[in-house]
């Protein structure tokens, strides 16, 4: 297998400096060397002149002026790096409860979630609160790294404790995959090479865990979902005719000679061609961005949903959404906002306020009913004309929306299909 | 591809990413154009584009900013590329800004262009009604661009505003502005350098010439070796020599760097960028200037 055969991992990591979240990404850059020597230079210069001694690791993901000065990270960063099994790209997100829209963000298109645990502390209400926006954006692998084991004199019953600790916490939650790795990223202990100071633990370390986790499957290859961002229509020699439906594949398989449905409309046709970004093929799977065409003429548009004539989303123009706000304005009542679902816009209202999260206890609000910035609320929300929507449970891509306030332009929440 | 358990491996998923955002660039507004700089990023977006609108020909203009400091190749290329993809060019000149006072001049031996080129970009993103200008900025290169959307708002001051941004979550992107603003997208934001290089080879993308090793008259300043030009003012004991030299990225012909190399082919190219232990930036006296020399000119509105 060459290089070029591998797939591509997006995890997200939450944390605080005070977990030690910004060492473990230097440590994993640094040790799989991914850091070049003029970045290199610039922390060190950087570290001896705040008088640290050797290199300060988290001065690798360093971003703006406005949080160097502060101290802290105000948004998603997206970091890089590769090994010879897998690209990696991380989003590293802050961890403190304000920044729940950002972890959010980071988390919503992540096959994987690093939850940092501080080995004095054990489970927190932080650790909490990153293992259930995991669990609510349906990360499909959830890594628990128990950080700075070197405080704890690298022992297991420290380890196991904590482990306990969050088995009882998370029955909770819905996560298909959850290990548990005890680290200490300012050493280096079982993040790239495996620690010679805790023997007892069997399992891998971090980075070989992260290039092996099984992702295929993360996509629904099930419920073949087409929405059509664009139609192309050269009208030149050659092509007069033609009308490809062009868009990315959302979930599942398509091939040519396969009956398929427009939705909303209706009309059945037969798949005649498919064209990839190589060229023609008999056969695309998500996430493919490909155009397509059908055997007969039918009226097609950028918002339309080409799917298997045997196997539907729903059509529904209301629907109950968990929803995190993302903005400062809060939410109003009875407001309109506009809705984006995979291409498709509409125009939506929020109808009634359901339960509101405590973050932090887990427990439902059924008071308190106006959404501010970083709440996650359980709401019915009504459409002009229906979604093509699947449960976000069962497909992240058709079950997803996003609103916009119409009197901003700005995105204000995003939301998850219940 | 792996045909038996349908998976993408990591270029093709990229791929598909940036065909998926250069087509909602398309959808969402009025008049998108390509930053087009003669740099193989640009180049890489401009395939994607073919790719993405295919049997329709680029449905984009490309749009270069002109600092009138080039290399002859970069200017020689892109007029070739226009006239293979028969597509429409827009050039922002920087020394029009200059001569009609927009701008003035940097003084002295460091002197660049670069900034200059902020205020053309502006007018001419204005002056054609561009409502969105796709770039090909990659979050790898520079720690201000490792926090920018693929979907970037600029106020109607061509502003970039760190603190402000929109979120974008899943695939759903939301490029609705008011009048004077703009957006910026960045279809190959997910990109690494070394993913660049492996795609062009994979795709066997036509490139400047200035990429590969070839022997060039040059001399050292600010750690690498500045390409002679009519632009070159030499200095007291500087000398020009001739080297086997490539760029790994290129500006303007008065500050972009070149390494020693014997790679004239992508793939050394390739096999030489996987050895590299520099930032391909290292190289670019503009980002030298200061820890935060990007995030500054970001937020004013350049590239």
């Amino acid at each position: 297998m060459s290089i070029s055969d591998n797939q591509l991992l997006r995890f997200t990591t939450a944390g605080s400096v005070d977990d030690g979240k910004s060492t473990l990404i230097g440590r994993l850059l640094y040790d799989s060397k991914s850091i070049f020597e003029d970045q290199l230079e610039a922390v060190e210069s950087t570290s001896k002149r705040k008088g640290h001694e050797g290199v300060d690791l988290a001065l690798f993901t360093d971003g703006l002026r406005d949080e160097r000065e502060q101290g802290i990270t105000i948004d998603v960063a997206y970091r890089y790096f590769t090994t010879p099994k897998r690209k990696f790209i991380i989003a590293d997100t802050p961890g403190h409860i304000q920044y729940t829209r950002n972890m959010v963000t980071g988390a919503s298109t992540a096959n994987a979630a690093i939850v940092l645990v501080d080995a004095r502390h054990g489970v927190i209400e932080q650790t909490k609160r990153h293992s259930f926006i995991a669990s609510l954006l349906q990360i499909p692998h959830l890594i628990v790294c128990i950080n700075k084991m070197d405080l704890v004199d690298f022992q297991e019953d420290a380890y196991n404790k904590i482990l306990k600790q969050f088995k009882d916490f998370s029955t909770k939650l819905f996560v298909k995959d959850v290990r548990f790795i005890p680290i200490s990223a300012l050493l280096g202990d079982n993040v790239v090479n495996r620690s010679e100071n805790m023997d007892w633990y069997k399992g891998a370390p971090l980075l070989h865990t992260l290039e092996t986790l099984h992702i295929s499957s993360d996509i629904n290859k099930v419920d073949s979902r087409f929405p059509v961002q664009t139609v192309l229509r050269p009208q030149r020699d050659g092509f007069i005719d033609y009308r490809g439906y062009a868009g990315r594949i959302s979930s599942g398989i398509f091939r040519t000679g396969e009956e398929v449905t427009v939705l909303p409309s209706g009309f059945t046709s037969k798949v005649k061609s498919i064209e990839g970004p190589a060229g023609s093929v008999d056969e695309a799977f998500a996430p493919m961005s490909i155009s397509m065409t059908l055997e007969d003429d039918i009226d097609i548009a950028r918002g339309d949903m080409i799917v298997r004539s045997n196997n539907k989303p729903q059509a529904s123009q209301e629907m109950e959404v968990m929803l995190c706000w993302l903005h400062s304005n809060a939410s109003k009542p009875r407001t309109k906002y506009t809705v984006r679902h995979t291409s498709n816009e509409q125009t939506a209202m929020i109808k009634e306020v359901i339960y509101k999260i405590d973050i932090n206890s887990l427990g439902r609000e059924f008071e308190d009913k106006e959404m501010q910035m970083n709440d996650i609320c359980k709401v019915k929300l009504r459409t002009v004309k229906p979604l093509m929507i699947d449960s976000y449970k069962n497909n992240r891509v058709t079950g997803s929306i996003i609103l916009i306030d119409e009197s901003t332009n700005e995105t204000v929440a995003a939301g998850m299909i219940v | 591809m792996n045909e038996y358990n349908y998976s993408l491996n990591y270029i093709d998923e990229l791929e598909s990413e940036a065909i998926y955002i250069l087509r909602e660039v398309w959808a969402q507004f009025q008049n998108p154009v390509i930053l087009f700089s003669g740099g193989k990023d640009s180049i890489v977006v401009t395939h994607l584009a073919k790719k993405a609108f295919y049997p329709s020909k680029i449905p984009f203009a490309l749009m270069h900013v002109d600092t009138g400091h080039n290399f002859p190749e970069t200017i020689q290329f892109r007029d070739d590329l226009i006239k293979e993809l028969d597509a429409r060019l827009i050039v922002g000149s920087v020394q029009e800004s200059i001569d009609t006072g927009r701008v003035a001049e940097e003084k002295g031996k460091n002197a660049t262009r670069n900034a200059l080129q902020i205020t053309t970009l502006l007018d001419a993103i204005e002056s054609n009604k561009v409502d969105c200008a796709i770039g090909g900025g990659r979050r790898d290169e520079e720690k201000a661009r490792a926090k920018e959307r693929f979907f970037s708002h600029r106020d109607d001051f061509g502003q970039w505003d760190p603190k402000n941004q929109r979120p974008e979550l899943w695939n759903l992107f939301n490029g609705k502005y008011f009048e004077g603003e703009h957006f910026r997208a960045f279809p190959i934001s997910n990109w690494t350098e070394m993913d660049v290089w492996n795609y062009i080879l994979r795709e066997n993308i036509e490139i400047p010439s200035l990429y590969l090793a070839h022997e060039r008259e040059v001399v050292w300043r600010n750690e690498s070796w500045i390409p002679n030009s009519e632009y070159l003012i030499l200095e007291e004991n500087e000398e020009i020599v001739t080297k086997q030299i490539r760029f790994r990225t290129l500006g303007d012909i008065t500050i972009t760097g070149g390494i020693e190399s014997d790679a004239d082919t992508v793939e050394k190219v390739v096999q030489e960028v996987s050895a590299m232990r520099q930032t391909e930036r290292g190289n670019r006296t503009d980002d030298k200037r200061s820890e935060t020399a990007m995030e500054d000119r970001k937020k004013q509105g350049y590239f």
